[in-house]
């Protein structure tokens, strides 16, 4: 094995091991990072912007440190991609968006932060649908990245980037940000884990905002374990989030240490009946079956439970989404950073016209779509109907999860509907592409955590297929026992990490 | 018909009733921004007190400042308000490049402080004054936007100037906005309860201390909003809104002119058109702005990244109990520490400048002198100037400093004149300025006697009837002793010398 492959597919943890036994060094590590990325991103197109000269200065510092035994975090030296959202110093941070090309924020994110006091190189900024609007990262500005199980096929959104870097072993780690699914869902179409954590659990400072009250920052990771090492060190109260939740995180790592023993006994799991049946491809129910199997197997107790208003989740989603977007994105005007269009034709424009200008030509179709939803129905005469209607029934939302686990400790589903569609695909329609996400939107508009993990191939495609784990809020610790649990059943069933069984990409050997 | 064409005021009231409306911005005087922590400081290099929050960069989020929420209580409560239990902020959100996110972070149905009233004193040539209560419908919290310079172009409006500059260093100043319920039944004397309104608002805002409130400078900012209906009819008009009218004075000036003016326009058959106005301090008339309708349409929303603001009962109580003294009450104190008569108070409450006296005499100047400059003095320039005393730029501090002068004998009153010119002029502290105006009288004992001498030589006629006891003719000889000095001796000094030299 080249040093290559044997350092890119170590887990995050098993480099903290070995960086710790000294077996390898930061720099080591991201070197392979970077020419992994140098194999197979021409194909996968996971990352927007690399920056191996800075990760590997961060590397060798972060070796420096270790040297002299004063590493920062068990996690020093491991190195991390990001998602383009999220604001990184000297680094451009464009969101997907021909708006933002060439801006390069003067402030880190205050997860990017943490990553920094701890040490984590930061590989570069991955690929993501423009402003996080998609699920199939076709809408970035910059092309679509492609999943790593089939290049013709989409990796999810819309952090596609970022699960296709973890998933083509570009990365041992990513951060990605969930608003409807965009952590899950692509976890689930590219066999990688990917967690939202409880809203406000994660800080939002530096997340450049689609939907503030939906948003969440959480991680991208090959196992469970990674995730929980990643959570633990993102999450936590911050002052410049408001919405942020000033409590000390359950112990994540512990539980997912404690769920990797495989014992559940005890454990209530409900099976939510309004996210399986119709719509839902037979191979990815299969294996959801068989997971709901080995948890039974672990001591688990499985019943179905009813979150009848969850079948309102996609309706509501697309209202409330819109209108904090069209907000949001009101921002991106010429004025002080990103692409400034001068209209043709006009000697002298106004401000005004740069704008219009501007916003015609920075934005991509899908944005437009949902600023002028946001827009309609935020209008007066529409709000009450349209906004005011969507928050009562996310109230009911929560109350069905609130009822539920009064009866049950998590709540599970298939992460989504289908395995990864071909590319080209949904485009054209907007309301196919969103049902995708059908599964993953009752947590956004609750505030409650979810888990993504690999749950085999379907038997018709081949490719992956997700199972979800719901927690209620601050109980993310339950998404790491269950998740470690069934991982490590359905490892020893696959004889080995489901990814082993990813075809090679171009030039990237096994 | 041009919207110049007025009807006398006294026609107006006629056939009209007014229906007055004001809405008022406080810039609060915190130590930093409303959302984020640049400090809160007018003026300074443009673009230097901004930060990714107050710039609305990418990502940024906003985080309540709690300090304004308490001045925004203590506003509420000075008004006697309502304080809400729980209460959000909201989006109002249009594009304009001065304001970074395109949106207002405001209070929009749920304002912190609802449902008050203030008592306001009308001046009254002869009596006590009659008292008006104005209603107050709400205090809200929200964000300034930044400030835009046209320029280029003849009126420094964006239209018509070649660029605009924009300083964000405002942006995210704390703001708390006071709206009053429509105000009727003024009548006649609706000018002067917009005017008594205001100003007592701002006499309320210095006393609770939540904001420097200089209008001339802008911490203080009024909009007066004015219909007029058929007399007796009981409806309300078609309104008019004057933006940024910034003197106590042109309040009035701004509330009487817009009578007459719509007066005109009703009288002529036709239909106030519903608009912003700009004031003109200098021609004392407003001219038309944007059309501004009821259903301009902001898509308010509550603002996702804030948490509700749920100020406990307990906070407001205690809050309550750091407000100022009742006006009236206070003003009764007052008079009697400083021991003025009730015709020197009333003079000084009608040039409101009972809170300027109060704190020069806490700089130590004694109530006679603190009131002789201010009423005097003081009073007299900001007149000529055309301006609002308070927004002379003379400070308690400073008049307190000039009278300590006059105390020690540095100066006279006379020479002190000199050094309110300089303090006008910015030429520094007093002191600075006796010394770089060569103020100071002649202490100088050999001088001052050797003119003594010079005055009695000269005018041997007077110097005889003193010397028989005659001493009021004094006057003549220090006259010519304070010519020969040029005013720059103390004049009590110079008769202690023509005395002693004579007698």
């Amino acid at each position: 094995m080249t040093a290559v492959v044997r350092w890119t597919r170590a887990t995050a943890a098993g480099m903290a091991e070995a960086l710790e036994r000294g077996e390898t060094t930061s720099v080591e590590l991201t070197r392979a990072a970077l020419r992994m990325t140098e194999m197979v991103d021409g194909a996968v197109h996971a990352y927007l912007h690399v920056d191996a000269e800075g990760a590997l200065a961060q590397a060798a510092a972060s070796d420096a440190r270790r040297a002299a035994g004063a590493p920062l975090h068990a996690l020093d030296g491991v190195p991390i991609a990001v998602k383009d959202v999220l604001t990184t110093t000297g680094l451009p941070t464009t969101c997907g968006s021909k708006i933002l090309e060439g801006w390069i924020p003067p402030y880190d994110a205050t997860v990017v932060a943490r990553l920094k006091a701890a040490g984590l190189p930061i590989l570069g900024k991955t690929n993501m649908d423009e402003f996080a609007m998609g699920s199939s990262t076709e809408h970035s500005a910059y092309g679509p990245t492609r999943n790593p199980w089939d290049l013709e096929r989409i990796p999810g959104g819309s952090g596609g980037g970022s699960a296709a870097a973890v998933a083509s072993f570009q990365a041992p780690l990513a951060l990605g940000t969930d608003t409807g699914g965009s952590i899950r869902q692509p976890g689930a179409v590219t066999g990688t884990v990917g967690v939202k954590p409880t809203y406000g659990g994660v800080s939002r400072y530096g997340l450049v905002a689609m939907a503030n009250s939906l948003d969440q920052v959480g991680p991208v990771t090959r196992t469970v374990l990674d995730a929980a090492l990643l959570h633990e060190l993102i999450g936590g109260h911050d002052p410049r989030d408001s919405t942020s939740i000033d409590q000390p995180l359950p112990g994540l790592v512990a539980a997912a240490r404690q769920g990797a023993a495989g014992d559940l006994t005890g454990l209530r799991v409900g099976v939510i009946r309004e996210l399986q049946g119709e719509g839902y491809q037979a191979g990815v129910l299969a294996r959801f079956q068989e997971s709901l199997e080995l948890l039974t197997k672990a001591g688990a107790e499985v019943v179905e439970v009813s979150c009848p208003s969850f079948v309102h989740a996609l309706a509501t989603y697309y209202l409330v989404m819109p209108c904090e977007a069209s907000s949001n994105l009101a921002k991106f005007d010429a004025m002080r950073y990103g692409l400034r269009v001068l209209p043709e034709g006009v000697d002298s424009p106004s401000a005004e016209e740069v704008m219009r200008a501007t916003r015609d030509a920075g934005f991509g179709d899908e944005v437009k779509r949902r600023i002028i939803l946001g827009t309609y129905a935020l209008s007066s005469g529409y709000y009450d109907a349209y906004y005011g209607t969507a928050q009562r029934v996310r109230t009911l939302i929560s109350r069905d999860f609130e009822a539920a686990f009064g009866q049950v400790d998590v709540l599970v589903s298939p992460t989504a509907p289908t395995t990864a569609f071909k590319l080209g695909e949904k485009l054209d329609d907007p309301l196919a592409m969103y049902l995708n996400d059908l599964a993953t939107i009752p947590a956004n508009l609750a505030g409650v955590p979810g888990i993504s993990l690999p749950s085999g191939l379907a038997d018709e495609d081949g490719l992956p297929a997700g199972f979800q784990v719901l927690a209620p809020a601050m109980a993310d610790d339950r998404l790491y026992r269950v998740g470690a649990a069934l991982e490590a059943a359905l490892e020893e069933r696959w004889g080995g990490p489901l990814l082993d069984k990813a075809p090679a990409l171009e030039g990237g050997s096994k | 018909m041009t919207s110049e064409t007025l009807v006398p005021f006294e026609d107006v009231l006629a056939a009209y009733d007014p229906a007055l409306g004001l809405e008022v911005h406080v810039e609060l005087n915190t130590a930093t921004k409303m959302f984020c922590g640049c400090p809160a400081v007018f003026g300074g290099e443009p673009n230097t007190q901004v930060c990714p929050t107050c710039l609305g960069l990418p990502g940024a989020m906003p985080v309540v400042n709690g300090k304004a929420v308490e001045s925004a209580i203590r506003i509420g409560l000075a008004l006697n308000c309502d304080i809400a239990e729980w209460c959000r902020f909201a989006r109002k959100n249009y594009f304009y490049p001065d304001m970074p996110k395109n949106f207002q972070t405001s209070q929009y149905d749920e304002p912190i402080a609802f449902n008050g009233y203030m008592d306001v004193t009308l001046p009254d040539e002869g009596g006590d004054g009659e008292t008006f209560r104005v209603e107050i419908e709400r205090a809200h919290m929200e964000e300034d936007t930044g400030k835009s310079t046209h320029v280029g172009g003849s009126t420094g409006r964006i239209h018509g100037a070649d660029y605009s500059l924009v300083d964000y260093n405002r942006a995210g100043i704390p703001l708390i906005e006071i709206v009053t319920r429509p105000i009727l039944g003024a009548g006649e004397k609706a000018p002067a309860v917009a005017r008594a309104y205001v100003s007592q608002l701002r006499d309320l805002i210095v006393a609770l201390g939540v904001s420097e409130a200089r209008m001339d400078q802008g911490n203080l900012r009024a909009d007066v909003n004015l219909s007029l209906s058929p007399k007796g009819s009981g409806t309300l008009g078609t309104r008019t809104e004057t933006k940024n009218v910034n003197s106590f004075r042109s309040v009035e000036r701004a509330v009487r002119f817009e009578m007459q003016r719509h007066a005109a326009i009703l009288d002529a058959g036709q239909a106030i058109f519903q608009e912003t106005r700009h004031w003109h301090e200098d021609t004392g008339i407003t001219t038309a702005g944007r059309p501004k309708s009821d259903a301009d349409d902001y898509r308010y929303f509550p603002e996702p990244d804030l948490v509700p603001v749920a100020p406990s009962r307990e906070w407001v109580e205690e809050l309550r109990g750091t407000l100022p003294e009742n006006p009236v009450l206070r003003r009764a104190r007052l008079q009697e520490s400083w021991g003025y008569t009730d015709l020197e108070m009333r003079d000084v409450v009608a040039a409101g400048v009972m809170g300027e006296i109060e704190q020069t005499v806490a700089a130590g100047a004694s109530p006679q002198a603190a009131r002789k400059w201010w009423l005097s003095e003081l009073s007299r320039r900001a007149n000529d100037a055309g301006v609002e005393i308070t927004d002379l730029g003379v400070t308690p501090a400073q008049v307190a400093a000039v009278q300590a002068l006059v105390d020690a004998g540095t100066v006279n009153d006379k020479l002190a004149r000199q050094v309110f010119d300089g303090l006008l002029a910015g030429e520094g502290t007093p002191e600075e300025i006796v010394e770089k105006r060569g103020l100071a009288v002649v202490s100088d004992e050999g001088a001052l006697s050797a003119a003594v001498d010079k005055a009695i030589a000269e005018n041997p006629d007077v110097a005889d009837k003193i010397r028989d006891g005659k001493v009021a003719a004094a006057g003549a000889l220090i006259g010519a002793v304070m010519k020969e000095m040029r005013g720059q001796a103390d004049a009590g000094r110079v008769r202690e010398l023509v005395l002693e030299k004579l007698t």
